[in-house]
């Protein structure tokens, strides 16, 4: 494997409960319970689970924008489960965000010219407008999009486009490591085969290190090197696709994969009626 | 083959807004008793709106020009209201996308799946109640007597659905219209409810129409399909020619389309450009035609 960019140790994310006014907030029981795990240099690895098995948490905390309870999570070399918010700014722009839902993610009052040309000034990675402006143009071509989105709000463009827009603003800033949360759920077949393509173009060609989130084995299947099951906040299995998906040794997996229907019609697919 | 349940005879739609744009192009299908017919497109394909004319709620933007929807021979589009009413609550069932916005929150269980018996059955209050909780357990509802107590805040995404299946079986009707009603479940709990509905369809002698984006969901649950494009009938016919041997260019495409894990070097083929251009190309000429 490659040399590690982003690892946790002994990771333990919880939500605290609500604080009452005599009481301090009591700790709910934790969402990832002791998860440990690395991502190498340009490794795409997949994070499979039903909903509640904690996969979008794990993610967050791998970002930094939850605070572990305990463990750690470094970032090429530099902890960073414990800095502050000020002390992590400067490691943001090379990690980066791909949200399942691109409306809301994306300001509606902002037009995708300024979505994508702020960040920029902002890292200070363009020094003028016009600069930003030209860097935002390039990155709008590679993901496959027209330069006439620039004068658009999110509302204007279309589901897959503004998930290209997410994309875009993801990767504009030359981030080392992505982490994607179901960006394709909500897309139809055809979209989501063009926004897959388009990801695992951009990750051999950038050296990316992404983790993709999905609850969809077949999704996964297509675009990771690695996959990691996660069950009930723990991790039921993990290896290598070509492993897992030929010969998965926890039961839990192989019922994850069984679910999952494919496009040829096999009676025995659903059972003999109840 | 029995005669058809449903039948959608060339019915077209334009929108109601000054351009008049198609939304449906002169789309025919049949839905048998007994038989699960999917009806299938991406976003704009005009699935919602061929639903909505079937349960009488087209909407004031949706104007339907032409064509006949008809349910065991009556013509639903040329009925009174109240006439319509009295059809489609005796006979028709719609299982929803979303199982959450579709019960009433602030009802409990048994209030929602009872009203149905009482008004359209006749049913009294402990004979609802009765039928009501054997629907539960139809259904495998643990603790259905728990259930019938709960709000629907109470329940899980997966649990929720299964209140609806229950409630549209409960008039025992000829057709049920499943709107994607497994888009916004997990595999596993898709899996569950997609075995339910056939179950439930095959025993109670239900024909089904299933609107569904995915292929996958399709193979396993239709035995015939419409494959529809901005409005159009692009395929039709059985469910594995479509799959296996599809005769349309887009068909081949969507197939390619679809993610598989056993092939993973085969699925997830973009529809090319130049496929969705000759689709238009088909769509503009048989405008032109239906228009001149």
């Amino acid at each position: 494997m490659a040399e590690t960019l982003l690892a946790a140790h002994h990771l333990v994310v919880g939500y605290a409960g609500r604080s009452h006014m005599l009481a301090r907030a009591r700790p709910a029981a934790p969402v990832v319970k002791n998860v440990t795990l690395a991502i190498g240099h340009g490794e795409v690895v997949g994070i499979v689970g039903e909903s509640g098995s904690g996969k979008t948490t794990l993610g967050r905390a791998l970002l930094g924008l939850i605070k572990p309870v305990s463990g750690s999570v470094v970032f090429d070399g530099t902890e960073i489960s414990s800095l502050d918010e000020t002390a992590i700014r400067p490691l943001r722009r090379r990690m980066q965000m791909i949200f399942q839902d691109p409306m809301s993610s994306l300001n509606p009052r902002h037009s995708i010219r300024r979505i994508l040309t702020a960040p920029l000034l902002l890292h200070a990675i363009a020094r003028t407008q016009h600069e930003a402006d030209r860097l935002a143009s390039a990155t709008l071509e590679r993901v496959g999009l027209p330069l006439t989105v620039l004068q658009c709000y999110p509302h204007e463009i279309s589901g897959g486009q503004r998930q290209r827009v997410g994309i875009a603003r993801a990767v504009l800033l030359k981030p080392e490591f992505v982490l994607a949360d179901e960006i394709v759920s909500g897309l139809d077949v055809s979209t989501q085969a063009q926004v897959l393509r388009l990801i695992g173009d951009l990750t051999r060609e950038m050296g990316l290190s992404m983790a993709f989130i999905s609850h969809d084995l077949s999704v996964v299947r297509a675009v990771c090197d690695r996959v990691l099951v996660m069950r009930h906040g723990e991790i039921a299995e993990e290896g290598a696709c070509d492993a897992i998906f030929a010969a998965p040794r926890s039961p839990y997996t192989r019922t994850l994969i069984d679910a999952i229907p494919l496009p040829v019609p096999d009676p025995n697919w659903l059972g003999h009626p109840a | 083959m029995s005669a058809p349940l449903l039948t959608i005879e060339h019915l077209s739609a334009v929108s109601g807004r000054e351009n008049g744009a198609p939304i449906l192009r002169d789309v025919s299908l049949a839905v048998t008793p007994g038989e699960v017919h999917g009806l299938v497109g991406e976003s704009g394909a005009g699935k919602t709106t061929i639903v909505r004319a079937i349960l009488g709620m087209t909407p004031r933007t949706v104007r339907i020009t032409s064509g006949a929807i008809r349910l065991s021979g009556q013509d639903l589009l040329s009925l009174e209201p109240k006439s319509l009413r009295r059809l489609l609550g005796a006979q028709v069932a719609l299982i929803p996308q979303d199982p959450l916005t579709a019960l009433n929150p602030s009802r409990r269980i048994e209030a929602q799946i009872t009203d149905g018996l009482r008004m359209w059955k006749g049913c009294s209050a402990p004979e609802a109640r009765r039928r009501a909780l054997a629907l539960l357990e139809e259904v495998h509802m643990s603790e259905p007597e728990r259930v019938m107590r709960c709000y629907p805040h109470e329940l899980s995404g997966g649990m929720r659905q299964r209140v609806l299946i229950a409630a549209a079986f409960a008039l025992e009707p000829k057709l049920v219209v499943a709107d994607e009603p497994t888009t916004a479940l997990d595999v596993t709990v898709q899996k569950q409810i997609l075995r339910l509905i056939r179950a439930m369809q095959a025993r109670h002698g239900t024909g089904a129409l299933f609107v569904t984006h995915n292929l996958a969901v399709v193979a396993q649950i239709c035995e015939s399909v419409t494959l529809l494009y901005q409005g159009k009938v692009m395929e039709q016919g059985s469910t594995a020619d479509l799959l296996l041997n599809p005769r349309h260019a887009y068909a081949q495409a969507l197939v390619r389309a679809t993610p598989r894990y056993d092939l993973p070097d085969e699925g997830l083929v973009p529809v090319p450009e130049g496929i969705l251009a000759d689709c238009r190309a088909e769509i503009a000429s048989f405008d032109r035609l239906a228009n001149g």
